[in-house]
C-alpha cells in the first residue's frame, strides 16, 4: 500500500427501515466507525440501496477524496451489485468496495439490542481493516454461444423451446421418452375450461417436430455437461428405438404384422390399464411419430427366433434394425433450461387406502386416461370388475399436506379431481360424486367458480381426512362395496360411506432420478428434492449455476398456465444472455503464480468445476479464470502457497480477522 | 440361539396357555428362552397415562435385569409387555427428564439401564430370525384345510412398526400359511378387540369383541390367530355376553404358538388348548 495514495474509506450504515434499525443502534454504529483508522467519511441512512442513498456515495467520494467504501446493510447476495455501481459512478474501480451484513448476519437472527449493536461493532471493524488491502480488479468478458438446449419435452419444454426458436435460436430438444408430450398428453381435458388437452398441446408438438430452429432428440438423455455459462459442452445419448427414426413413416403397419397377434404387454402410457406389443407407438400423436420396439418383450430382440414379420410389413423402407446401438451426440451450447417435469406419488404407499390390494382403487391418473376417449376403455369409466361405478369416491392429499409422506401441498389435485367429478358428471349424471377433502384449494382465474360449478353439480365434499378404504361390510348396501371411513368435521361424526370406485388424487414428487440430473447440470435441491431457483420471488426460473434454468414442475408442483408462465420466462432469460453476446465473470477467482508453481498437480483433481489444467510444455498449472468459481479449495491445498483468489488474498482476510477480534 | 425372556403377568396367569406352546414350539426350532430373574410387572399401559417416569423405572428395572444377562435381544410375547418395554427404550434415549429419573432410581438399587438391548417379540424372532423355511421343515401335521382370521391387534405394529406395516402387517399371515392353512382375508387385523374395556365399560368393549368375531366368521374362518393374551381373553372370554346381546358368534381364537405346536405334532394338552373356552376339537381333526 506504501506506493498508493493515502487510503480514505467512507462508511455507511443502512437502517434498512427498522430491519436493521430496530436491533441496532445505527447512529452509534456510525459514530463508532468515525474513529477507526482512515475512515474520512462515516453516516447511517434509512435505505442506502435507494437512489439518493447510492448517490450519497457517489457525492462523497468526490467531495472527500474517498478511495475505499463500506456498506453495512443486508446480504451481499441482494446489493453488492448495486454498491459496487454506486463506487464506479463514483469514479473508483468497484472491487474497492465491501459489504457488511448486518441483517441476515446480526439483526434478523438476535433479540438483544446492546449485544447486537456490539456484535455490529466487530463486524464492521472486520470491514475496515480489510477493505485498504483491496485491489482494483477487472471483470472478464466471456462470449456466449447462441444455441440453447432444453432438457425435457413436456409441456414446459415445448414452450420454451418453440418459444426461443420463435424467435431465431437454434434449440436442442432431449426428451428421454420415445414422445414428447410429458403428462399433459395424458389429459383428457384441462380445468378449468374444459378444453380438450390434446387439441391445444398437439399443434405445439407438430410445430416442434417441423420447426426449422428445433433439433427434437427423443428417446434421448443428456449424460454429460462440462464448460460454463456461454459455452457448455453437453454430451446427448440416443437410446436404440431399434426402428431407423429417419426411414420410418409413421404409417404404424409394423403393428398389426407384429407375431403377437393380441396386445400382450402393460401399456405405460395408458398407465398400465391397456395393454401393446413389442412393436408400438406411445399414442396416436405421438411426436415424433415413430414406432419403437421393446427390447424386453420383442420375441426377435430377445430370443433371435422370430418370423420378423414387422420387416416385411415394413418393406422397401427398411426401417426397422435390430442391430440399432446407443449413439452419441456432441453438442455446444451456452445455455440450458432443465425442464423435467415430476413423478406422481406410489399410492401403494399408503396401504390404508388399498391401492393395489382392493381393483377398484384407482389413481386419478388412472381415471384420467380412462376418461380419455383414446385411452384405454375409450372413454367408460369402469372398474377393474368390468362394471360402471354407481358411486365414485375421491380421496385428496394422497401423499400431500402429510406429515408422513410428503408436507407439501401439490396444488392441482383439488381442481384435476373436481374436473374428473365433472368429467364423470357429465358421461354419466346419475354417478354419484364423492370429494373427500381438507381444503380446496382453487387459486386462480376461473378457480373458484369451476369450485362452485361442482357444487352446482350435486358433486358432495365431505371435509375430513379419510382413516381408511376397506372392504368390512357392517350394513347390507356396504357389502361387496368399498367403504370410505372418515371424520365429517363439518357434521362433526365419523361417517362410513360405501361407494363401487375409489379415486385417490395422488400428490407430485421430484422425478426418482431428480438428484442425478441435480448433479449433472450443477443445480442445488430444495428439502423436498425439487431443483432450488436462485430466488423464490425475484429469480424463480434461474439456478446458482449461470446460463442453467429451469421451468415447470421439476422447480414444485405447477398447473399447466404456471408452467408455460416459467418456460416463457426461462427462454426470456436465456435469451438475455444470447442478445448480450457475452458474459462478465465475477473477478473473485483464484490465479497460480507460475514462478512458485512446482507442477505437483495437487489441484488438479481438487477442483469442481475442471477449470485447472496442466501446462505439458512449461510443466506448471494454470487456471482458466472463465471456468473458475471462486470456492477456494485450491487456494488452500496448495503445499507452495503460490495459488492466491481475488479478495481473498491473505492480507485481506488475516485483516479482517484481526478487525473482528480486535475487542476494547 | 439364545435369548432373554420376560414372560409378564399374563403369561403366569390368564395367558398361560400361551407360554405353554411358546416355550415348546421354540424349542423344537432351537431357540431357548431365558426367564429373566426376579422380574417385575411392566407397569402396562394403565401405569403410563398416570406416571410416565414411574412407569419406566418400573419397566427400565426389567431391562437394566436383562443387559445384565449378555443376551443379543429380550423377548417378550405379551403385546402390552412389547410396548411398554420398547417405548421406555425410546423415552430413555429420547426424553432426557425421564432417563434422569430412571437413572436416579435404578441406582438406588445398584441397577443400571443403558436401554441397548433389543426388545422383540416371537413373531419378529420367527420370521427373520429363523425364517418361515426352517419353520416348513418342522411341520409334520400341516393345517391343510383349517382357514384362519389372522388378527394382530394393535400393540405390536403401533406405534413402533419395526417388524410389520402398521397398516396392513403380513408376518402372521405368512406363518400361517407356512403352517399348511389357508389365511382368510381379514379386514379387521389391526382393529381394536376392547381392550381393558371388557372390564370397565363393558358395552363398547364387548361390542369390539363381537365385531371380529362376527367378520371371522363371515369371512369363512374357522379360528382367529392372535399374538397377544388380552385379545385372545376378550375374544374367548365373553361368548355368552356376546350370544345374549347380539348373536351367537362361536369361533375359537387361538395363539398362533398353539398353531405352531399342532403343525408341529405336539398334543393339544401339551399346548394349553384344553384351557381355553371355545374348544377347537371338532375343528382340528390333523393332530389325533
Amino acid at each position: 500500500m506504501k506506493d498508493e495514495p493515502e487510503i480514505r474509506i467512507g462508511f455507511y450504515v443502512c437502517h434498512c427501515g427498522t430491519n436493521i434499525a430496530a436491533m441496532i443502534d445505527c447512529q452509534a454504529v456510525a459514530r463508532y466507525a468515525a474513529q477507526l483508522p482512515f475512515v474520512a467519511v462515516s453516516r447511517d441512512y434509512k435505505y442506502m440501496c435507494s437512489d439518493p442513498g447510492q448517490e450519497l456515495i457517489q457525492r462523497d467520494i468526490k467531495e472527500h477524496a474517498l478511495n475505499r467504501i463500506v456498506v453495512a446493510s443486508c446480504s451481499p447476495l441482494l446489493h453488492e451489485h448495486t454498491f459496487r455501481n454506486a463506487t464506479e459512478k463514483g469514479g473508483l474501480n468497484p472491487y474497492f468496495f465491501h459489504m457488511v451484513n448486518l441483517r441476515e448476519h446480526n439483526s434478523w437472527v438476535h433479540s438483544d439490542g446492546s449485544k447486537a449493536t456490539a456484535k455490529a461493532f466487530a463486524q464492521i471493524r472486520a470491514a475496515i481493516a480489510r477493505v485498504p488491502h483491496h485491489k482494483a480488479l477487472e471483470v472478464l468478458q466471456v462470449p456466449i454461444h447462441p444455441d440453447v438446449l432444453v432438457v425435457g419435452g413436456g409441456i414446459a419444454g415445448i414452450h420454451a423451446a418453440l418459444t426461443l426458436a420463435n424467435a431465431g435460436k437454434k434449440v436442442y430438444l432431449v426428451e428421454r421418452e420415445p414422445t414428447i408430450g410429458g403428462h399433459m398428453a395424458k389429459f383428457d381435458k384441462t380445468f378449468p375450461t374444459l378444453d380438450c388437452a390434446a387439441c391445444i398441446l398437439t399443434p405445439k408438438m407438430s410445430q416442434v417436430k417441423s420447426h426449422p430452429k428445433i433439433t427434437l432428440w427423443s428417446f434421448s438423455e443428456v449424460v454429460k455437461l462440462d464448460g460454463y455459462v456461454g459455452n457448455y459442452q453437453i454430451t446427448v445419448k440416443h437410446k436404440p428405438r431399434y426402428v431407423n427414426e429417419d426411414l420410418c413413416v409413421g404409417c404404424l403397419e409394423c403393428i398389426p404384422a407384429c407375431v403377437f397377434k393380441t396386445p400382450k404387454f402393460p401399456d405405460e402410457f395408458n398407465q398400465n390399464l391397456g395393454k401393446r406389443k413389442p412393436v408400438y407407438i406411445p399414442f396416436p400423436q405421438a411426436t415424433p411419430q415413430v414406432v419403437l420396439i421393446d427390447p424386453e418383450v420383442c420375441l426377435n430382440l430377445k430370443t433371435g427366433k422370430c418370423k420378423q414379420t414387422c420387416v416385411e410389413a415394413c418393406g422397401d423402407r427398411q426401417a426397422i434394425d435390430f442391430d440399432q446401438r446407443e449413439t452419441f451426440d456432441d453438442i455446444k451450447v451456452g445455455n440450458v433450461i432443465v425442464a423435467t417435469g415430476f413423478k406422481t406419488f406410489d399410492a401403494h404407499r399408503i396401504p390404508q387406502y388399498g391401492y393395489g390390494a382392493f381393483p377398484n382403487v384407482f389413481t386419478s391418473l388412472e381415471v384420467e386416461r380412462m376418461i380419455n376417449t383414446s385411452g384405454p376403455t375409450s372413454g367408460a369409466i369402469v372398474g377393474r370388475d368390468g362394471k360402471h361405478p354407481d358411486t365414485v369416491g375421491f380421496i385428496l392429499c394422497v401423499g400431500s399436506r402429510d406429515e408422513k409422506t410428503n408436507k407439501w401441498c401439490s396444488r392441482t389435485c383439488c381442481m384435476h379431481s373436481m374436473k374428473l367429478a365433472q368429467l364423470i358428471k357429465e358421461h354419466c349424471p346419475r354417478t354419484e360424486v364423492y370429494i373427500f377433502y381438507m381444503d380446496i384449494r382453487a387459486p386462480g382465474k376461473g378457480a373458484e367458480e369451476f369450485y362452485d360449478k361442482s357444487l352446482r353439480m350435486g358433486i358432495r365434499f365431505i371435509r375430513g381426512r379419510v382413516a381408511e378404504v376397506t372392504d368390512w361390510a357392517v350394513t347390507p348396501e356396504e357389502e361387496g362395496r368399498l367403504v370410505v371411513r372418515c371424520e365429517d368435521t363439518m357434521a362433526g361424526f365419523v361417517r362410513r360411506i360405501p361407494f363401487d370406485m375409489i379415486v385417490l388424487a395422488i400428490g407430485k414428487e421430484p422425478q426418482a432420478d431428480a438428484q442425478d440430473v441435480r448433479r449433472l447440470f450443477n443445480m442445488s435441491c430444495g428439502t423436498e428434492g425439487f431443483f432450488l431457483e436462485r430466488h423464490p420471488k425475484l429469480a424463480p426460473v434461474s439456478t446458482f449455476t449461470d446460463g442453467i434454468f429451469i421451468a415447470g414442475a421439476c422447480q414444485g408442483p405447477k398447473d399447466i398456465p404456471d408452467t408455460v408462465a416459467q418456460a416463457g420466462a426461462a427462454a426470456a432469460e436465456a435469451m438475455v444472455l444470447i442478445d448480450q453476446g457475452h458474459i462478465e465473470i465475477e473477478p473473485n477467482t483464484a490465479h497460480i503464480s507460475e514462478v512458485d508453481c512446482s507442477g505437483c498437480k495437487s489441484c488438479l483433481p481438487l477442483c469442481p468445476y475442471t477449470a485447472i489444467a496442466f501446462i505439458e510444455t512449461t510443466k506448471k498449472a494454470s487456471i482458466n479464470a472463465a471456468l473458475c468459481k471462486g470456492c477456494g479449495t485450491c487456494v488452500a491445498a496448495c503445499p507452495s502457497g503460490s495459488i492466491t483468489q481475488n479478495l481473498f488474498e491473505d492480507d485481506e482476510i488475516f485483516s479482517e480477522i484481526a478487525g473482528v477480534l480486535a475487542y476494547e | 440361539m439364545k435369548y432373554a425372556y420376560f414372560p409378564g403377568c399374563s403369561l403366569k396367569g390368564t395367558g398361560r396357555s400361551y407360554e405353554e406352546s411358546l416355550l415348546p414350539v421354540m424349542r423344537i426350532l432351537g431357540i431357548e428362552l431365558e426367564e429373566l430373574r426376579d422380574w417385575n410387572c411392566c407397569g402396562a399401559t394403565a401405569y403410563m397415562s398416570v406416571d410416565e417416569t414411574k412407569a419406566c423405572v418400573l419397566a427400565s428395572r426389567n431391562l437394566a435385569i436383562a443387559e445384565k444377562t449378555g443376551h443379543r435381544a429380550l423377548v417378550t410375547p405379551c403385546s402390552a409387555c412389547y410396548l411398554v418395554l420398547n417405548k421406555t427404550q425410546h423415552y430413555l434415549k429420547e426424553v432426557p427428564a425421564i432417563s434422569n429419573g430412571v437413572g436416579k432410581a435404578l441406582g438406588a438399587v445398584g441397577l443400571s439401564c443403558h436401554g441397548a438391548m433389543p426388545v422383540r417379540h416371537p413373531l419378529d424372532i420367527l420370521l427373520n430370525e429363523v425364517g418361515l423355511d426352517a419353520i416348513k421343515q418342522k411341520v409334520t401335521h400341516p393345517l391343510t384345510g383349517v382357514k384362519i382370521a389372522p388378527y394382530y391387534g394393535c400393540q405390536i405394529v403401533r406405534p413402533y412398526a419395526t417388524f410389520d406395516n402398521a397398516y396392513q402387517p403380513t408376518t402372521l399371515d405368512r406363518l400361517c400359511e407356512a403352517l399348511g392353512a389357508t389365511v382368510a382375508h381379514y379386514p379387521l387385523k389391526t382393529r381394536c378387540c376392547g381392550g381393558s374395556l371388557t372390564g370397565t365399560m363393558p358395552e363398547p368393549g364387548l361390542h369390539c369383541a363381537y365385531q371380529l368375531l362376527k367378520e371371522a366368521v363371515k369371512r369363512g374362518a374357522d379360528l382367529l390367530a392372535t399374538v397377544c393374551p388380552l385379545c385372545q381373553f376378550n375374544l374367548d372370554g365373553y361368548h355368552d355376553q356376546i350370544a345374549a346381546k347380539w348373536e351367537p358368534v362361536r369361533l375359537p381364537t387361538l395363539y398362533f404358538t398353539q398353531l405352531m405346536g399342532l403343525a408341529f405334532g405336539l398334543a393339544p394338552t401339551q399346548l394349553g388348548l384344553q384351557r381355553h373356552l371355545v374348544p377347537m376339537k371338532p375343528l382340528l381333526p390333523v393332530t389325533a
